[in-house]
Order: C-alpha cells, then sequence, then structure tokens
C-alpha cells in the first residue's frame, strides 16, 4: 500500500513535470553526538557534511535538494533504535550514516530494515552487525575478526618474534581477540609460551614476574587502553623491554599517558586510520577545518567515506530510474551491489551480507609516547 | 628451567607479594580499627584510601615544576592526604553512622555502602570537572628507577640483591619504609599514649568508659581520624607503586584489605598487618601456579594462572576462618558472668 501511495505521488510529480519543482532527498546520520564519545559521533557527521556539500550542485542538477539531518544515538542502543524508528518515519531519508559503536548498530539496523533504509557504517567492527546478513547494513571498516589474524601476522612477520605471551582481560572483547591471535600465531608456528587473563586493574606483579622467566619476543594483550597502560608501565619498570602488540582498544591517546616513560615500543592495530596515513585526505583536512573549525580526524574521514558511498549510491540509483529520486529499496539495492571511487580509504565495494570486500587495517607504533603509522594491512572478510 | 633461575623467581614473586602486602596492610588497619571500637564494617573507607590517592596526585602534579626535593614532595603528599582523608572519616563518622549509633547492624551496615557510593561519584564529579578521569601519577624523577641501581653508591648491594631475585624499585622501598613508619607510629599511639589507652577502653566497652569520664564520642571521632589518616597514607603509597587511580580504583584493594583484616582476626592491629602480607604473598604464588605445573608435569596445576589470584586469595580465608573463626591473630570473646 504504501509503495503504490509512494509512486503514485512520484507519478504526480511527473505529470506536474516543472523542471522547478525541487524533490527534497535526505540522508541521515545516527552517532553519539552528547555524551562521552560525542567527539567521535561529531567527528561522522561533519565528515558527512563535507561529503554532502561536494555533491550538492550534483543533486541540483538533476532537480533533487539535498539535506543532512543529524541524529543523536548518545552511544546507546536503546536511544539509537527509538531514533531509528524516527529515521524510517521520514519518507525523504533515503540512507543513514552510521553508528560509531556496534551496540547501536545491531538494533538500529533491525528496527530500519522493515523500511529498507540503508546504513553505512563509518565505524562498526564487531562481526554481528553483518553476520545477521540484513539486507540495510554495510560497513566500510574491516571486522573484529580480522583483527586478531592482522596482529599476529604483524608479530610474526614485522617483529620476527618465535616466543610470544598473550594477555587479555577476560571481556568478550579482549578473550576472543586473544584466541584468534592465539590461533593464528599457532598456525604459523610461532610458540605461545603464556595465556591467561586478569580481571586485575592495578597489579600485574606476578605476571610481569612470569613474563621475566618466560622471555618472551613479544607480547599481545587484548584489552582496553586503562588497563594496558598499567600492564606496561609495570612491565617497563621490571626492565622488559619486548613490544606490546594489542587491537583497537589501545586506540587513545591516554594510552602513552597512563605508560608514562614506559610507552615505548607498543603496536596496535586499529580501523579508523590516522589522517597523515590517507594520502587523498589533504583537500578533505583543509575543507573540514573551514567549515568546522576544527580539526578533522580518522572518524571524520570515515563518516565522509560512509556519506560517499551513500551519495554515490544514490545517484546510481537515480540513474538507473530515469534521473528521478529512486526509491529506498533502489538505493538500498544499488549501495549493496556498487562500487564506489574517489574515496580516501580506497575503493569500496560490499559482499552479499555489506562486509567491505577490500578493507584495510592500520598498525599504529608508539614509541616515546608518540603515535605515528607503522604499517597497513589488507584485510579480506572470509565471503567475498 | 633449573633451580637456578627457578630460585630468584620464587624470591621476586614473593618481595612482589610482601610489597603489595604492606599496601593492603596498611588499607586493612583502618577497617580494623574502626571495627574494633564501634563493631561496624566501614565500606566507605575504601574510598577514603582513593581520597588520600587523588589528593597525592594534586600533591605531586601542583609540585611537580618546582625544584624541590622528591622526598619533600612525597611527606607534603602524605600529610596533604592523611588530612584530608583523616577529615573526610571523622566527618562521615559524625553524618553517617553517629545518628544510626543505637540502630540494628545492619543499618549502619547499608549507610557504609551507600557514603561508599555517593563518595565514589564525588571524586569523579571533582576530577571530572578538570577533564581529567585516570589519573596517572607524576612522580619525582629516580623514584620509577631500580633500588641501589647501576652508578648509586649502593650499586654492589643492589646487585647481590638482584642476583638472589629481590629486584626492587626505588619507590617499592619507600613504600616498605613508609608503611613500617605508620606501624610504629600507630603502635605508638595506641599502646603508649593516653589517648590510646582511652581508645582501648571504649573498645572493650563503651558504657563503662563513658562512666569513667572517658568521652566517647570524642574517642570514635579520634579513631576515625587515625584510621582515614592511615587510608590517606595508604592511598599516596598505591598511586605511587601503581602508577593510575581513578574514582573506581577502591573497590578491589578495598575488598582485599577487608579480607586480609578479617584473615588477621578483625579488631587485632597486628592481625590486619599479618593478614595484608600474607594474602599479598598468596595472591602472587597462586598466580605462578601455572609454571610450577608445568614443570611438574602436572596438567591442573597449569590451569592456574594470574586470572585465579582473586579466588584463591578468598579460598585461604575460608579455609582458616573454618578452623580459627577469629581469623589468624583475632581473641575469642569469652563473655565472663
Amino acid at each position: 500500500m504504501k509503495k503504490t501511495a509512494l509512486s503514485l505521488s512520484l507519478l504526480t510529480a511527473l505529470a506536474l513535470g516543472s523542471a522547478s519543482a525541487q524533490t527534497t532527498v535526505k540522508i541521515a546520520t545516527l552517532s553519539p553526538l552528547s555524551g562521552g564519545q560525542s567527539d567521535l559521533g561529531t567527528q561522522i557527521r561533519n565528515g558527512a557534511q563535507v561529503a554532502l556539500n561536494e555533491y550538492k550542485a550534483q543533486f541540483q542538477k538533476l532537480g533533487m535538494n539535498l539535506q543532512l539531518v543529524a541524529y543523536d544515538d548518545q552511544a546507546d542502543p536503546a536511544t539509537g533504535t527509538s531514533q531509528a524508528r524516527k529515521i524510517a518515519s521520514d519518507r525523504s531519508i533515503l540512507a543513514v550514516v552510521g553508528t560509531l559503536n556496534s551496540g547501536v548498530a545491531i538494533p538500529s539496523s533491525q528496527a530500519l530494515v522493515a523500511s529498507r533504509v540503508a546504513m553505512v557504517s563509518p565505524a562498526n567492527t564487531a562481526n554481528q552487525v553483518t553476520d545477521r546478513g540484513l539486507s540495510n547494513m554495510n560497513r566500510i571498516v574491516a571486522r573484529d575478526d580480522a583483527q586478531g589474524p592482522a596482529g599476529a601476522n604483524f608479530i610474526r612477520t614485522n617483529l620476527k618474534a618465535k616466543k610470544v605471551y598473550v594477555l587479555n582481560d577476560k571481556t568478550a572483547y579482549g578473550e576472543g581477540l586473544a584466541l584468534e591471535v592465539e590461533k593464528a600465531l599457532k598456525a604459523g608456528g610461532v610458540q605461545v609460551v603464556g595465556n591467561e587473563g586478569t580481571e586485575e586493574k592495578s597489579d600485574f606483579s606476578s605476571i610481569v614476574a612470569k613474563i621475566r622467566l618466560q622471555r618472551p619476543d613479544a607480547i599481545y594483550f587484548g584489552g582496553i587502553y586503562n588497563q594496558v597502560g598499567v600492564f606496561i608501565k609495570q612491565l617497563r619498570e621490571a626492565g622488559v623491554t619486548a613490544p606490546v602488540v594489542g587491537g583497537d582498544g589501545l586506540d587513545s591517546a591516554e594510552l602513552a599517558t597512563i605508560a608514562g616513560a614506559g610507552a615505548s615500543n607498543i603496536y596496535f592495530t586499529t580501523v579508523a586510520a590516522p589522517l597523515e596515513a590517507l594520502p587523498a585526505a589533504k583537500t578533505f583536512a583543509a575543507s573540514y577545518q573551514k567549515t568546522f573549525n576544527d580539526a578533522a580526524q580518522g572518524f571524520g574521514a570515515f563518516g565522509y567515506d560512509a556519506a560517499k558511498v551513500v551519495l554515490q549510491g544514490i545517484l546510481a540509483a537515480a540513474r538507473a530510474n530515469g534521473n528521478k529520486a529512486p526509491t529506498r529499496q533502489q538505493v538500498e539495492a544499488a549501495i549493496r551491489k556498487g562500487s564506489f571511487t574517489g574515496l580516501l580509504s580506497g575503493n569500496v565495494s560490499f559482499n552479499s551480507v555489506g562486509d567491505r570486500r577490500a578493507a584495510t587495517l592500520y598498525v599504529m607504533n608508539v614509541q616515546d609516547g608518540k603515535y605515528k603509522l607503522s604499517t597497513s594491512l589488507p584485510v579480506r572478510p572470509a565471503k567475498q | 628451567m633449573d633451580l637456578a633461575t627457578l630460585l630468584p623467581f620464587v624470591v621476586n614473586v614473593i618481595a612482589g607479594g610482601l610489597v603489595l602486602g604492606f599496601v593492603y596492610a596498611i588499607i586493612a588497619l583502618g577497617y580494623t580499627m574502626v571495627y574494633g571500637v564501634l563493631q561496624l564494617i566501614n565500606f566507605a573507607h575504601s574510598e577514603v584510601f582513593v581520597t588520600g590517592a587523588v589528593v597525592g596526585f594534586e600533591v605531586f602534579r601542583v609540585l611537580a615544576p618546582s625544584p624541590l626535593n622528591g622526598y619533600l614532595k612525597l611527606i607534603i603528599a602524605l600529610l596533604a592526604a592523611m588530612l584530608v582523608s583523616g577529615l573526610l572519616n571523622v566527618l562521615i563518622e559524625r553524618l553517617a553512622y553517629r545518628p544510626l549509633r543505637n540502630a540494628p547492624k545492619l543499618v549502619p551496615l547499608i549507610t557504609a555502602i551507600g557514603v561508599s557510593l555517593i563518595l565514589q561519584d564525588v571524586l569523579r564529579i571533582i576530577e571530572g570537572f578538570q577533564g581529567r578521569f585516570d589519573l596517572t601519577y607524576t612522580l619525582p624523577a629516580g623514584f620509577s628507577g631500580k633500588f641501589c641501581g647501576e652508578g648509586s653508591s649502593c650499586e654492589a648491594l643492589g646487585n647481590v640483591l638482584r642476583t638472589v631475585g629481590i629486584d626492587l624499585q626505588l619507590k617499592d622501598v619507600i613504600l616498605i619504609v613508609v608503611s613500617l613508619l605508620s606501624l610504629a607510629v600507630l603502635n605508638y599511639l595506641v599502646n603508649r599514649t593516653r589517648l590510646g589507652k582511652a581508645i582501648r577502653a571504649v573498645a572493650q566497652d563503651r558504657v563503662t568508659a563513658g562512666l569513667m569520664g572517658i568521652d566517647a564520642n570524642r574517642m570514635i571521632s579520634a579513631t576515625f581520624l587515625i584510621g582515614g589518616a592511615l587510608g590517606g597514607i595508604s592511598g599516596v603509597l598505591f598511586g605511587m607503586k601503581f602508577g593510575t587511580v581513578n574514582a573506581y580504583s577502591g573497590f578491589d584493594p578495598g575488598i582485599i584489605a577487608f579480607t586480609a583484616a578479617v584473615l588477621g582476626g578483625i579488631g587485632s592491629i597486628p592481625g590486619a598487618v599479618l593478614g595484608g602480607l600474607v594474602l599479598g604473598v598468596i595472591q602472587n604464588l597462586i598466580g605462578v601456579t601455572n609454571i610450577f605445573g608445568g614443570l611438574l608435569g602436572i596438567a591442573n596445576l597449569e590451569a592456574i594462572d594470574a586470572s585465579y589470584q582473586r579466588i584463591g586469595a578468598f579460598l585461604v580465608l575460608v579455609l582458616i576462618l573454618i578452623f580459627k573463626p577469629t581469623g589468624l591473630l583475632g581473641k575469642s570473646n569469652v563473655e565472663k558472668v
């Protein structure tokens, strides 16, 4: 019923057919704009806005007035879901750039799937996000299950470690990551001399003693920066200089602060590239700075890329629709099937469940408290 | 693995456990003293201790650019933390516990847990206003270095210690010295002064002590002041040893120190110290059990790693209480009729 109503209204618009009649086309962003993670969420929204400004004229030519609507999910699944319902009820919103948190993306995409609103996430890494096989959920970053093997390969080939000590923080995130690393290390013929979980936040003396006894060439710690930072500090104070490797849980400036003088020889994999790792990011960074009077960061660049995927998808669907505003369903299909170019993080195309066919993981290195890009690793989801 | 590598390793683990045990011991004293006079478990003590850690952080932060001697900065930090934590503890007692002095036992206990939660968020807000959550200590240069390391006047002694596995940092030694000094002062205060005598009298029998002219309320305030000051000292030591604290850091060490106090015999001052040291060492030994399992080829032992540290500590507590319900040094109350 609804669809016929929509096509009827489109038909009327066509029948009236005046060149001045503008259809409004909106894309939404869904990310935390308030609360503790608001700086990341705001980066996503602003990045999307930069992309929108670039495409406004092209849409204008096709008689479409392009607008961005920003929704705040407060990094909270329940809030995100109710915002998703609001998005679904605004018929002029064709697609969504979001979210920041996997925990929010999972219920929100579920709330949007019935009304065929496509989502392109600039940040979600949890396997669950695309493993459910929803037709509307896509992401342009690597999956969590790519991080473990990538970390293990980095330890094996770049650090040339023969003996590795694996630790985790006993959370779903840290334990899952450490398990993947251990599997990949053993498959690569690297000896895992220790493997344990700890919920300790401050006292690592027994673990440090064991590491001193075993003398591993590298240590992998699946955990979050606030715990791992304290661990590294104590490890370095005890005179162990072996490299410490982790996942994107270490991706925080606080890590170096907490580890203090010990903040050297640390590596972590992360999906959000530092801007200097994206060769094409210069112009973007300049226009971001000009528009918002603030420096762009990794998530700003990925918000920009995700918005570009959405906009190119809408344009492709419009072309297939005789240069008229497409339906949500057409946009959803165009995003899933299309290939997108001119992005900061390389070309994008999605597999059947919405994972990026060729994503990149970035390995960052902390040396004397300074963060710099060590290397970037191409990763591919198992499904192509 | 031969004995030559294993022995220093074991000594190292035990030494680390003892250093840790001193921190627990000083925290445990706060629990035990208050329990001694009021038969109340002051669950807010963990936050009194974190307050000390936060005060210590602020002192070191403010004094970081000043050219003062490192030890002088430490003394200022300790004194400031003692003062703030001690007064805070007195305030808690006045506002939250004194009005409930004659209520059923459960009421002050729940209140104590409530005070603990309130203080956590107050601390978080105070530091949050300045945009900080994880507070990282800026220690004077050299504190994190080795004790008697290379180039120091006592390098030879340091090398001998390191050969047997006692590999301490300067701050570990400072921690032990400060703990022992605090214990000595406390011991003198409780056993050799009029104030101590009065506190012990109130602990024994509040009503009778009152009849003898001792102002019980004042003595209880004094106890909270001393216990709080000890909490402040332990907070600074904790921050110095581990480097980072936040408003919620008190829970884990608080529970362990409380366990230490029960293990040693709640209400007993030497018991609290013994309990802290025993728990520190046991925790660390349990944390490295898997190494011995690997050496002896016992698969079950190999599975026991650092994640079992806590469980092991509590298991020891349960076992000891089964065989000696009053704890290691606790005295059983025999009612004379």
